[in-house]
């Protein structure tokens, strides 16, 4: 799809994302004004954008934490690796989990190759639901522990990250 | 926060409707009006609720390299070592977690070869060993909080 956008106005576009879509009822105009293009071409290049995977949606981040999602756990598990893709699909379709990804172990120091993410209000709460979530899928008998943080000492991008995007990364 | 704030949240976590007029897109089906709907926003971000609005960019397609890393710190030197990484620019979040592997942090940088670099500078300037654990595989990304 040709968008007729230049490639320094594409760029362009790319960094007054940066800082937000525009709180106006007409958001795509407000950004074709300030590249000095029209509104179809900035709304094909955000469609080009989305099909490309570049983005998955015109969303929001979250402050979580001031939201009362104060119970955050990282579930780790140790899973056999011919069963790694199954269990992986399975948990990460699970309701509340938030992020699932297989990760090397590290022998001895550490076992488990399966991290998923859970936040909830409260720890109780949290610790049930997983305990639910691992009787229901059969994987109780896996080894695996749950690592709740309790401080985050640095919430925002690093410099690289905070100059390219809003999104934060999950190495 | 009431009832018309928790529905737009919930409904913004799915995506803004990428449309000319997407606020009216959504007035109708949140039963309220485009500028209501655009003052609701400005103050949750105002208020610090929300931390962003807009197009969420996938750094990894963008380019850039991304690793989970652990410490196991000593309690007593926690602190410092908190420090040491909250300096570097690579550091992207840390965690403390309950574990023996008590600090969990985030590295994004722009190549591979940094990642490594950084991770070796960490292991020298903190004299602790270090789990390097880059994701292998990704199985779910769906950051969605009912709220």
């Amino acid at each position: 799809m040709k968008t007729g956008l230049s490639p320094e106005q594409t760029q362009a576009l790319r960094r007054h994302l940066e800082d937000g879509l525009p709180r106006v009822s007409r958001p795509y105009q407000t950004l074709a004004e300030r590249i000095n293009a029209d509104e179809n071409q900035v709304l094909a290049q955000m469609h080009q954008w989305h099909e490309q995977g570049l983005f998955r949606r015109v969303g929001l981040v979250l402050n979580h934490r001031a939201l009362g999602f104060t119970a955050n756990a990282m579930l780790v598990l140790d899973v056999p690796d011919a069963l790694i893709d199954e269990v992986g699909q399975r948990l990460g379709r699970a309701s509340g989990i938030t992020l699932c990804y297989q990760r090397p172990r590290r022998l001895p120091q550490w076992r488990y190759n399966l991290f998923c993410m859970v936040h909830g209000r409260q720890r109780a709460q949290v610790e049930a639901q997983i305990q639910a979530l691992l009787g229901e899928h059969l994987l109780s008998d896996l080894p695996h522990q749950l690592l709740f943080s309790t401080h985050a000492f640095k919430q925002c991008g690093g410099r690289f990250v905070a100059s390219s995007t809003g999104t934060k990364p999950h190495g | 926060m009431d009832d018309l704030d928790r529905r737009l949240i919930n409904r913004l976590q799915l995506g803004l409707p990428l449309v000319r007029n997407p606020w009216q897109a959504l007035a109708s089906e949140l039963d309220s009006s485009s500028p209501e709907l655009l003052h609701r926003l400005h103050e949750l971000l105002c208020e610090g609720i929300l931390t962003r609005f807009g197009p969420m960019f996938d750094i990894e397609r963008l380019g850039g390299a991304f690793t989970l890393a652990a410490l196991a710190v000593p309690e007593e030197r926690f602190e410092e070592v908190a420090e040491q990484l909250h300096a570097l620019p690579e550091v992207a979040h840390n965690y403390r977690r309950e574990h023996a592997w008590n600090m969990w942090f985030v590295l994004a940088c722009a190549t591979e070869q940094d990642v490594t670099e950084t991770l070796q500078y960490i292991e020298t300037l903190t004299g602790l060993p270090l789990l390097n654990l880059p994701k292998e595989e990704t199985y779910h990304v769906g950051l969605y909080f009912p709220v």
